[in-house]
C-alpha cells in the first residue's frame, strides 16, 4: 500500500521507539550482570563474566537449574504421553460422555493456581507427600492437560479421515495407527506443546514455591527470589542469576520462535 | 475403548485438579488454622471478603490490573498493529521477535530487572535526575500512590507485545481492496482505523481480553518479588492474600474462599468478554 513518506519514517520510529522500550529492562540486567559485583572487582575492570560461575556456585544455581530440569523433565513427558492418548480418543472417537469430559479438562486452562494449591499442600502433607519432587510437578501435569488435550485433540480432529480409513483397511489397529502414523505425521503440533509446556515448567513459581516448604526442591524462579530477599548488596550477582534463570527458555524460543508464538496465540484462539 | 485412552490423563487430572478444587469450595467454608480442629462457618468467609478492608482493596487492585495489563495494551497494541499494517516497513519479523520476549521470560526474571529500575537509585530516578525532573524521583515501588501503577505498568510492558502480534495476524488478513476502497472515498487514517481495522480484529480482539485479563487476576510472582502487597495493602491481590493467608498467617479457610471467588471472578469476565465479542461480530 502506499503511504508518504513522512509516514514511512514516521512508521519505522515507531517500530524502533517500542523495541528500545522492551528491550532496555532486559539489557539493563544483562549489563548488570557483567558489572562489577563490589568495590574491588570495580578496580579490575568494567567487564566481569566471572559474575556467571559465582552465581551457580554461592548462588546454588546450578542446583537449583537441575532441580528445574528434572521437575520439567518430568511434567513435559507425562503431560505428552498422556494429552496424546486422550486427545486422540477425543479426537478420533465418538462416545458418550465426550462433550462433559472434554469441557471438564477445559476447565482446568482457566482455574488459577493460587486455587488448587492450599488444599493440595494441606492433603499432601497429611500423607507425607510435601516436599517431594512429585508434589512439584504432578500439580503442574494436571494444569498442563487441560491445554495439552485441548491441543492434541484440535490436531486430531484436522488430520483426514481418509488417512486414518486406508490405515484400518490395512487392517491396523487404533493404537497402531496412533503410534505409527499419527504421532510421526503430528510432530509440529506435538513439537508446539512440548515447548509451551516446558516454558511454563520452567517459569512455574507458585507451585513450587508451596510444594516444598524446606526448598529440598527448590526450582530455578524461586531460587531467585530467595537470592534477591539475602542478597542485598551488589546486583551484579542477582542479575548474573536472572540472566541464568532466563536463559534455557530465551535460547529454546529464538530457536523455535514460530512455535511459541502460534502456540501461545492460537491455543486461546476459539474452540 | 476410548476410556482406556482417557483414562490415565483423566486419573491425573482429577486427582491434581478437580478434586483440589472440590476440596478448595469445600475449605472455604470451615475455619481451620491447618492444624487444629476446623469449625463449619458455613459462608463467613465468603461475607468477610466484602467486609474485610484488605481483601475488597485486594479485588479493586485486581480490577485495576485489569486496566494495566488488558485494556491499556490492546488499545496500545490496536493503534501499533494498525500503524504497522497501513505501510509495510521492512524488519517486521524481528520486531515481532522482539515484542514477543517478555511473555517467555520468567515473571521473577522480569520483576527482578524492574525492581532495579524502579529502586531508589536505580534507572528510571537516574533518568527524571537527568532531565531535570528531581521532584518526581521517588522510591516507586514503596509509595503508597505511585506503587499500584507502577507494578501495573509492568503488567502492560509483558502484555502489550503479545496482544500486538496477535492483532498484528488479525490484521494481515483484512483484503488489501478494504483499504483502497475507502480512500477512493477519501478516507483518512482515523477513518480507515475505526470503520475498518478495529471492526476487523473484534475477534482478535476478544481473544486478547480474554488471554490477558486471565493473566492479569493471576498475577502472583510479580507482586511476591516486586512489594509482597506493600506498603501497606497498597499492591496486593487476590492471589497473594490466597498465599499469604495459607501459609503466612494460618487463615486456611479463608484463603480457600478468596480463592473460590477469584475462580467464579475469571470465569465470569471470560464469559461476559466472550459474550460481547459474539454479539459484535
Amino acid at each position: 500500500m502506499k503511504v508518504s513518506s513522512t509516514e514511512r519514517f514516521l512508521n519505522y520510529a515507531v517500530l524502533i521507539v517500542f523495541s528500545l522500550l522492551v528491550l532496555a529492562p532486559m539489557l539493563t540486567i544483562l549489563t548488570q550482570a557483567f558489572g562489577p559485583h563490589d568495590a574491588a572487582a570495580g578496580r579490575e575492570g568494567a567487564f566481569h563474566p566471572g559474575n556467571f560461575l559465582a552465581a551457580w556456585q554461592e548462588g546454588r544455581f546450578g542446583q537449583y537449574m537441575g532441580t528445574s530440569v528434572l521437575v520439567a523433565a518430568i511434567v513435559v513427558s507425562l503431560t505428552v504421553i498422556l494429552s496424546v492418548l486422550a486427545g486422540y480418543a477425543f479426537g478420533t472417537m465418538t462416545f458418550r460422555g465426550s462433550t462433559v469430559l472434554f469441557y471438564l479438562f477445559l476447565l482446568g486452562i482457566m482455574v488459577p493456581g493460587e486455587t488448587i494449591v492450599v488444599p493440595l499442600f494441606f492433603d499432601l502433607r497429611a500423607l507425607g507427600l510435601t516436599d517431594t519432587v512429585w508434589a512439584v510437578a504432578m500439580p503442574q501435569v494436571a494444569q498442563s492437560l487441560a491445554f495439552g488435550t485441548y491441543w492434541m485433540r484440535t490436531y486430531f480432529r484436522g488430520v483426514s479421515p481418509a488417512i486414518v480409513d486406508a490405515a484400518r483397511m490395512d487392517g491396523a489397529s487404533p493404537r497402531r495407527i496412533l503410534w505409527s502414523i499419527l504421532v510421526p505425521m503430528g510432530r509440529p503440533a506435538i513439537t508446539t506443546m512440548v515447548v509451551l509446556v516446558f516454558m511454563w515448567t520452567w517459569n512455574e513459581f507458585l507451585i513450587p514455591l508451596v510444594m516444598s516448604p524446606t526448598g529440598a526442591f527448590r526450582t530455578a524462579p524461586l531460587g531467585l527470589a530467595f537470592f534477591q530477599g539475602q542478597y542485598t548488596q551488589g546486583t551484579a550477582l542477582l542479575a548474573a542469576g536472572a540472566v541464568l534463570v532466563a536463559l534455557p527458555v530465551v535460547v529454546l524460543y529464538f530457536i523455535l520462535q514460530r512455535h511459541f508464538i502460534k502456540g501461545m496465540l492460537e491455543g486461546a484462539v476459539k474452540e | 475403548m476410548p476410556y482406556l485412552y482417557i483414562l490415565p490423563a483423566f486419573g491425573v487430572y482429577a486427582a491434581f485438579m478437580l478434586y483440589p478444587l472440590g476440596r478448595a469450595v469445600h475449605l472455604s467454608l470451615f475455619d481451620w488454622d491447618g492444624l487444629t480442629l476446623a469449625t463449619f462457618v458455613g459462608l463467613d468467609n465468603y461475607t468477610d471478603i466484602l467486609s474485610d478492608d484488605r481483601l475488597r482493596a485486594a479485588f479493586g487492585h485486581a480490577l485495576v490490573f485489569v486496566f494495566f495489563y488488558a485494556v491499556l495494551p490492546v488499545g496500545l497494541g490496536l493503534v501499533l498493529a494498525a500503524v504497522l499494517t497501513r505501510a509495510k516497513v521492512r524488519g517486521l519479523s524481528a520486531f515481532r521477535t522482539i515484542v514477543f520476549l517478555p511473555q517467555v521470560i520468567a515473571m521473577v526474571v522480569v520483576a527482578v530487572a524492574w525492581r532495579q529500575i524502579y529502586a531508589p537509585d536505580g534507572a528510571l530516578n537516574t533518568l527524571l535526575r537527568a532531565v531535570g525532573l528531581d521532584a518526581l524521583t521517588r522510591p516507586w515501588l514503596g509509595d503508597y500512590t505511585f506503587s499500584l501503577p507502577a507494578v501495573g505498568l509492568i503488567g502492560t510492558w509483558v502484555s502489550t507485545g503479545l496482544v500486538t502480534v496477535l492483532l498484528l495476524a488479525g490484521m494481515a488478513r483484512i483484503p488489501q481492496e478494504q483499504f483502497e476502497a475507502a480512500r477512493l472515498d477519501g478516507a483518512g487514517g482515523v477513518r480507515e482505523f475505526f470503520s475498518i481495522i478495529v471492526p476487523s480484529v473484534r475477534a482478535e480482539i476478544t481473544v486478547a481480553l480474554t488471554l490477558t485479563i486471565v493473566a492479569s487476576l493471576k498475577t502472583f510472582d510479580l507482586i511476591y518479588v516486586t512489594t509482597s502487597g506493600g506498603p501497606g495493602s497498597s499492591t496486593t491481590v487476590p492471589s497473594y492474600e490466597v498465599y499469604r493467608r495459607a501459609f503466612e498467617l494460618g487463615q486456611v479457610g479463608s484463603a480457600a474462599a478468596v480463592g473460590v471467588t477469584l475462580t467464579v471472578l475469571i470465569f465470569a469476565i471470560t464469559a461476559v468478554v466472550n459474550r460481547i465479542g459474539e454479539r459484535n461480530s
